[in-house]
């Protein structure tokens, strides 16, 4: 008896002892989570307090009196004129009887700056368009130069100096209360390319760029990865080339991104003479670099098919194509789908293989085709965010927000894909 | 003790080394663990009763499967008649599963898994290389242990064999199928108005017999059960076994039992596997009333296994 009691007596300590770790592991636990938490929540607020200021414009909208004596300008029609045609001058004209103080040639000249580098090419393009506008009077909305912008939008921020003088500040408060100067959303950032001038600089291109690349990487990866998944996993003889190749693969997987542009460089572009900022190219490396993933996720599905749905299907007189492209494929898509989602997701954030197969040039045109020179989002971001004008710089955190969009939405699919095929058994 | 009958009596007194000696009762049990009967010595090969036929489905002979280095089963011999039910019987680890799976080929996947000696089935060598192992399946048929039905409808089940082997040519003759099918497997009435509903939401006993439904579906000649009742309640168990009963008419059924009472009652023959010998086989009521071995009569009496 006095046996059995401290038995129990012993049993009764180590408990407490048992369940204070198991408590304590559980903290560990939730720190953990709340350190995760944490730092996501930190870097979200950095980057949306930088960046929401990127999807607002400062305008200015006028009255513009496209008078051909101020233009130089008779005909629009005739492309001689164009050269020495004025356009900004019916700009300026329009600010200043808005800020009637400003009338010296010099206080003109100050007026003139508010506007943004192509303004006055804003003009030309509408009366190449409709040349009957000459001599009308129009009201068209020009974006700001980047310094009235700053101040507009950024005016008690320390972070941000202030460049236009104190008469220029007081011009454009004046033109801000009469309404002249005004923010609204910033639609340019969803319908340009890049642009030496953040007002007129958007992230279409990039975004364009960015599918595209992303096309041919999954029309590439995808497909390769399952069949060679499926093939290492049901068909292979277990040997010591199979060994090899899954050691390689492994191997792969934790190349760093670089060499893969490295490679791209060396072979699509030096030795099939592939031309250079192309999706295509951009696709074929970052298909590469995802092949990994997908071959390890796929295979890893694959495996978790349980063995008795084989066996049931050979009981039937299944052949092995059968077993794997009626059963096996079927209930380790969801697994294969995610792993594909993520490995695609991984490459459209990437950003080092493609600096080295030329996606860092600087361009305008949203791209038309797999051929066509494209950039690709994180390219965009490290072009603004190296870029020394101010503007670049909320523009490059608001285009940091637009990927983590697209991030987000990617791995939303793959839980939901996962959730819709995921079958019991 | 007593109902050990006189001659393993008798041989328990020649092996033994100390057993002979009386002993009172209460240790009398501890005498008996060092006198196990599964060290009896098995000759090789040499399996008592009845195990050929006049007219056998299955010819086996001196068949002899090892997984690397592990022999699973050792030089056996037998024959399996035309629509007979033989039952394997044997304690956990003995091969009857291992040579149960020998017929119709599904170690096949297994890479070290190695057969020798001669497997016929009417006939023919069920391991000759130019033996197509899909046609091989297609006749024989297999049940397993836990149910496991595709996650897929249950029509999709059932239809599953014709489909791939091209059995029907019409929708119509598919429904016959899987109706018939459904109907031999008693489960028409409870799935018939839910034939689109996955067959993974079915119970237990439901999941098994539609397994049973889908082996039937490609009409094979033999089917193969691995302790189809391992994982089902009595009354599931006994739902499959008239099934067994039912189907002994047109089929060749093997199966592979833990239950003693099951292969009585279902099978007309029973095979006793020990240690990957094939110990005796008998008809199923000499077998459960006179074994002729003492490791079957241990067996059958509850000793071990």
């Amino acid at each position: 008896m006095t046996d059995q009691r401290s038995q129990a007596e012993i049993v009764r300590k180590s408990l407490k002892r048992r369940y204070r770790t198991e408590r304590r592991f559980r903290l560990y636990g939730i720190l953990a989570i709340f350190i995760a938490l944490a730092s996501l929540f930190i870097l979200f607020a950095d980057i949306i307090s930088k960046g929401h200021t990127g999807f607002v414009k400062t305008t200015i909208t006028l009255d513009v009196t496209l008078d051909s004596g101020m233009m130089y300008l008779d005909d629009p029609t005739d492309l001689d004129q164009w050269s020495s045609a004025d356009f900004k001058a019916p700009i300026i004209a329009a600010l200043q009887a808005q800020v009637p103080q400003a009338a010296s040639a010099a206080e003109k000249r100050e007026l003139g700056r508010f506007l943004g580098t192509f303004a006055d090419s804003e003009i030309r393009d509408l009366l190449t368009k409709n040349p009957e506008l000459l001599n009308t009077t129009q009201t068209i909305e020009f974006p700001t130069h980047d310094r009235v912008s700053v101040y507009v939008k950024h005016a008690d921020n320390p972070q941000y100096s202030i460049k236009l003088s104190e008469q220029q500040q007081l011009w454009v408060d004046e033109l801000l209360q009469k309404g002249i100067i005004d923010t609204s959303f910033n639609d340019v950032l969803f319908s340009r390319g890049d642009s030496r001038e953040p007002a007129n600089a958007g992230v279409l291109g990039a975004i364009v760029g960015s599918l595209l690349t992303m096309l041919v990487t999954l029309a590439i990866s995808f497909p390769v990865g399952i069949a060679a998944a499926v093939y290492l996993e049901e068909f292979a003889p277990q040997n010591k080339l199979t060994d090899f190749i899954e050691v390689n693969i492994n191997n792969l997987a934790a190349v760093p991104s670089i060499i893969f542009g490295l490679l791209g460089l060396a072979v699509f572009i030096n030795l099939f003479g592939m031309p250079r900022s192309v999706p295509v190219v951009g696709g074929l490396v970052l298909a590469l670099m995802t092949l990994p993933t997908i071959i390890i996720s796929s295979r890893a599905a694959i495996k978790s098919v349980p063995p008795s749905i084989r066996e049931a299907a050979e009981g039937v007189g299944a052949s092995k194509m059968q077993v794997v492209l009626h059963h096996v494929v079927p209930l380790a898509m969801p697994g294969m789908l995610t792993g594909s989602i993520i490995g695609m997701a991984q490459a459209l954030g990437e950003t080092a293989p493609l600096l080295l197969i030329g996606m860092v040039a600087f361009i305008v045109d949203v791209p038309d085709g797999l051929f066509s020179s494209a950039t690709v989002l994180p390219v965009q971001i490290y072009l603004w965010a190296s870029s020394s004008e101010q503007g670049f710089v909320e523009l490059a955190s608001a285009a940091i927000m637009v990927l983590l969009t697209f991030m987000i939405i990617m791995n939303a699919l793959a839980i939901w894909l996962r959730k819709r095929l995921e079958r019991r058994w | 003790m007593n109902t050990m009958s006189p001659s393993i009596s008798a041989e328990a007194d020649m092996r033994s080394k100390g057993a002979a000696v009386p002993v009172p009762d209460g240790r009398r049990k501890d005498t008996l663990m060092e006198d196990k009967p599964e060290d009896t010595v098995i000759e090789e090969g040499k399996t008592v009763g009845k195990p050929f036929t006049a007219d056998p489905k299955f010819k086996l002979r001196n068949v002899d499967v090892s997984y690397g280095a592990d022999r699973a089963i050792k030089n056996i011999s037998l024959d399996i008649g035309r629509n007979e039910v033989i039952a394997f019987i044997g304690p956990s680890g003995c091969g009857k599963s291992t040579f149960l799976r020998c017929l119709n080929r599904m170690n096949d996947s297994i890479d070290i898994c190695r057969v020798k000696g001669s497997l016929e089935l009417d006939e023919q060598n069920i391991y000759d290389s130019k033996r197509d192992v899909v046609e091989l399946r297609a006749r024989v048929g297999m049940v397993f242990q836990k149910p496991n039905p595709f996650p897929k409808s249950i029509y999709d089940n059932v239809a599953y064999g014709p489909r791939i082997h091209g059995l029907a040519n019409r929708k119509s003759e598919l429904d016959d199928i899987v109706e018939n099918s459904l109907r031999k497997a008693g489960l028409w009435n409870e799935a018939k108005d839910r034939l689109d509903a996955m067959a993974t939401g079915m119970s237990g006993g439901q999941q098994q017999r539609l397994c049973i439904a889908r082996a039937i579906a490609v009409s094979p000649e033999v089917i193969l059960m691995d302790e189809p009742c391992s994982a089902l309640d009595p009354i599931a168990t006994a739902r499959v076994e008239e099934l067994i009963a039912e189907m002994s008419e047109s089929y060749t059924i093997v199966i592979v039992t833990h239950s003693m009472q099951q292969a009585a009652r279902v099978s007309n023959r029973t095979a006793y596997f020990h240690m990957g010998h094939l110990v005796e086989v008998n008809e199923t009521d000499t077998v459960f009333t006179s074994p002729q071995h003492p490791l079957t009569e241990s067996y059958i009496t509850g000793r071990f296994g």
